[in-house]
């Protein structure tokens, strides 16, 4: 449906004007046969929602879950839509229960695109296109569209993204010890070999993650891959068009073997890999003798799990020892083959539309736009896949770092064990990981055909 | 039951009929009562809505205004709906049972013997068909027809490698699980037998039982915790293993030693339940036995084996299915510890993989068909067992 808003970000500024137009809410017939009066987030705005009511159900809780909130604070408060929010732990087996149950809430998070296609498969999804400026959305998440796009219908609202491409450092012992951060990947292989010849591990990396154990090291495949072939490569082996122990990936996974699996390179070699909590990687990196690991790749949410960082309350702002920007920094992932430019790999959580109101349609535009994140923002933890979010909100380091990254990067590219099914991307290639650091990178073949059988 | 003393053909006793009459309009008006409460339950308002009622009817409209607009502390809210679920769930059945039974008595003797048995067993035959026959039927037909058919879905229970491992680790834990909290549990019912201070050893020994499973995998991961070896040991197992002069040990991510340790939880926990059913069996054999045997100068270990073991026979059977049904069912423990990595697999965490993360219904049913298979000789067993000793013969 063609709509006279061509920016959704700008859409909210008229928004104000259209809360002094009379309410449309004496003829809510009109949408159903398409009059013009304004989107739902216009009509929502001038009050025409007030009184419904919307459940979203996300993984946020805690601190990210009152983040989350506090956007919708505002929105609910002017719309009298009273906004529901419930943010659930071990939140995909609970929100598939609720979908198998027909009991499924009228908005979800999802992380993971491949689930968001089962469900749309199963007809348990409204398409988007039908309600929303589809010409705006697309301007303004042109990394996304592909990935929310099913059948040419939209089915998914980009919302938050986190970028794993990044290399965290101590940023003083680092200068201090007179290395320079490394523009290519001949650079970071030299600067490994030198700082282990100080008789430091350069590194510190960690894969232990209870039932998720494995999905560090499916980053790193994933990343090199990217530096190493054309993002057509990435595709086909996401879609399985090329078997999973394709050479190209194979040639990925003996990359990183020389970085994980050679003597001396990882903190507590292979044993200390596969038994150290994700979220405890770094501790090495920040110990107080000096660091016993220069270079942790982790994606940008990473410093939360930082040694003395305690979350912010809603009275005291939170603490953060080894402050990113002051004490911790982070660099990109340096390109490997020119030819394939500067990829980034990245993952992100996008909302699902279950039940078709008007009201829960509004909800959705609203997230669409820039607002619906803007406080989020402003932490400093969070990044948006929304373009038309202005450079300026981004004045907190880390967010300010990773949007600059995002903003250069060639390509973008989706996590792509989130986009497998789940028997491989959720099971067999974390296991497979596991198996493979046990033994020291030594049955690298055996482990990729091992995975590749697993394909259902 | 009332003596029927009244006979029946005396009608114009209106003073009589009314007396037994009170009960049951007494209780069918209490069941109205309680249907009305559910609905209370199931409005997260309902207390404080009926508070505010109470406290204008009390004509303290203040007190009401200031709540209405404050809303009440979700914490006592909390509170006010599980004392009134409790209230109705309890006093519901007992007033049920009492509503029904004195409707009953109305149709007098013969009637009342007849139906009785059916009014107190009928909600729970209700209750169960609705709750476990008709989802096992339908369990049982999803495994055939779901995902790739009966064949796919039940070959790949007894072919996939890991599916093996899991059948395999599930033979382990029924045997040691079992094994170990009957035998120990046993022993330390007939040493405790003999100690002075028995309620407090017995009750050490009980403790673990008031854990939920997986809260003694969250103690246990921590007993079985991992550092590298130039920090310091937070594990107690690797803390005492270190202090031998070994390097540590990933205990629970090094196959074929992790199992073993996941069954010793299960044991831990369950050895007091054991113990304490098999004690109260020991208790109840009369001491004329145990002189007898003496006098006849059997030794202790030979009265052990002889005399007492034989004679709680049927307890230790109680015991043994009771706890083979919880092993075969576990889940939590690896769940939490593992997620069946590392060659842990058993079969019930598989079924809540293959139903909540692959969505792959007929797997997840076939899977739960092979538990109820593998449960049902253990029934047997326990049904026999009551019929030997005289119970439902």
């Amino acid at each position: 449906m063609p709509r006279h808003r061509f920016l959704v970000g700008v859409a909210v500024l008229s928004l104000l004007a259209a809360a002094c137009q009379p309410s449309a809410s004496g003829s809510p017939t009109e949408s159903a046969t398409g009059g013009p009066t304004g989107s739902y987030l216009e009509r929502a705005e001038a009050g025409e929602f007030d009184g419904t009511s919307v459940q979203i159900l996300a993984q946020w809780i805690d601190a990210e879950g009152d983040n989350f909130e506090a956007n919708l604070t505002a929105f609910a408060e002017r719309t009298g839509i009273d906004v529901q929010y419930e943010g659930v732990t071990d939140y995909e087996s609970y929100l598939i229960r609720q979908v198998d149950a027909d009991q499924a809430p009228d908005i979800a998070q999802i992380a993971q695109p491949g689930r968001m296609r089962e469900f749309q498969g199963e007809g348990k999804l409204i398409n988007l296109s039908e309600f929303i400026d589809t010409a705006a959305f697309e301007a303004n998440f042109p990394s996304f569209v592909d990935l929310v796009t099913v059948d040419g219908g939209i089915y998914g609202i980009p919302y938050k993204a986190d970028l794993k491409s990044i290399v965290w450092y101590p940023n003083a012992a680092f200068e201090d010890a007179g290395y320079t951060i490394p523009e290519t990947w001949d650079d970071l292989v030299a600067l490994t070999d030198e700082i282990r010849g100080t008789g430091v591990t350069p590194w510190c990396t960690s894969i232990e993650h209870g039932d998720a154990t494995g999905w560090v090291a499916t980053d790193w495949i994933e990343d090199i891959l990217l530096r190493t072939a054309p993002p057509e490569t990435y595709d086909a082996w996401v879609n399985h068009e090329i078997a999973f122990n394709d050479p190209a990936v194979l040639h990925a996974a003996d990359l990183m073997a020389e970085i994980w699996f050679t003597e001396g390179n990882v903190y507590g070699g292979s044993t200390a890999i596969n038994n150290t909590f994700v979220g405890d990687t770094q501790n090495p990196m920040f110990a107080e003798g000096g660091p016993d690991c220069f270079f942790h790749k982790q994606a940008s949410w990473i410093y939360t799990f930082w040694p003395g960082y305690v979350a912010a309350t809603e009275t005291e702002p939170a603490v953060v020892e080894n402050e990113p920007g002051v004490d911790s920094s982070f660099f990109y992932f340096p390109p490997i083959d020119p030819e394939f430019g500067s990829p980034v790999l990245g993952a992100g959580d996008m909302f699902m539309m279950f039940n078709d109101r008007d009201e829960v349609r509004a909800v959705i535009e609203f997230l669409a736009t820039p607002e619906a994140a803007e406080s989020w923002i402003a932490t400093g933890s969070f990044v948006s896949p929304n373009l038309a979010v202005p450079e300026e909100w981004y004045s907190v380091y880390p967010a300010s770092g990773l949007a600059e990254i995002l903003r250069t990067a060639t390509v973008l590219k989706f996590d792509a064990s989130d986009l497998m099914p789940a028997e491989v991307g959720q099971r067999s290639f974390w296991d497979g990981m596991v198996d493979w650091v046990a033994a020291d990178g030594a049955n690298t073949e055996d482990v990729f055909a091992e995975i590749e059988a697993s394909w259902p | 039951m009332t003596s029927p003393a009244v006979p029946i053909e005396r009608p114009t006793d209106w003073r009589g009929l009314a007396a037994r009459l009170a009960a049951p309009v007494g209780a069918v008006l209490a069941v109205a009562v309680m249907v009305l409460s559910l609905g209370f339950l199931a409005d997260p308002d309902g207390p404080q809505n009926a508070l505010i009622g109470l406290y204008n009817a009390l004509g303290l409209t203040g007190q009401a205004e200031a709540l209405a607009q404050e809303g009440l502390d979700p914490i006592l809210s909390k509170a006010i709906i599980a004392v009134v679920g409790l209230a109705i769930g309890v006093g519901g059945i007992w007033l049920i049972y009492i509503g029904a039974h004195s409707v009953l008595e109305l149709l007098g003797p013969r009637w009342l013997s007849r139906l009785v048995p059916w009014v107190f067993i009928g909600p729970a035959l209700l209750l169960v068909g609705v709750f476990l026959v008709f989802p096992s039927i339908t369990t049982i037909i999803t495994s055939f027809t779901e995902g790739d058919g009966f064949i796919a879905n039940f070959g790949f229970v007894f072919t996939d490698a890991d599916m093996l491992i899991a059948l395999r680790n599930n033979a382990l834990w029924l045997v040691l699980v079992t094994g170990g909290s009957v035998i120990i549990g046993l022993v330390i019912a007939s040493l405790v037998d003999r100690v002075r201070a028995e309620a407090l050893a017995k009750t050490f020994i009980f403790l673990p039982l008031a854990i939920s499973m997986a809260g003694a995998a969250v103690i246990w991961r921590f007993v079985y915790a991992w550092q590298p070896p130039q920090e310091a040991q937070i594990g107690l197992l690797n803390a005492g293993w270190t202090a031998l002069g070994n390097e540590p040990v990933p205990w629970l991510q090094t196959p074929g030693v992790n199992t073993f340790l996941l069954i010793l939880i299960m044991v831990w926990l369950q050895t007091g339940f054991a113990m304490v059913v098999l004690s109260a069996a020991i208790k109840g054999i009369p001491s004329e036995v145990i002189e007898a045997a003496r006098c006849d100068g059997a030794g202790e270990s030979r009265i052990f084996f002889r005399v007492i073991v034989p004679m709680i026979r049927g307890s230790i059977i109680v015991v043994a299915t009771t706890i083979a049904v919880a092993v075969l069912k576990v889940f939590d423990i690896v769940y939490v510890t593992t997620g069946g990595r590392f060659e842990t697999e058993v079969v019930a965490n598989r079924m809540f993989n293959e139903m909540f993360l692959f969505r792959d219904l007929g797997r997840a049913s076939a899977l739960a068909v092979i538990l109820f298979l593998a449960v049902i000789p253990i029934m047997i067993i326990n049904i026999r067992n009551l019929r030997r000793q005289g119970i439902g013969a």
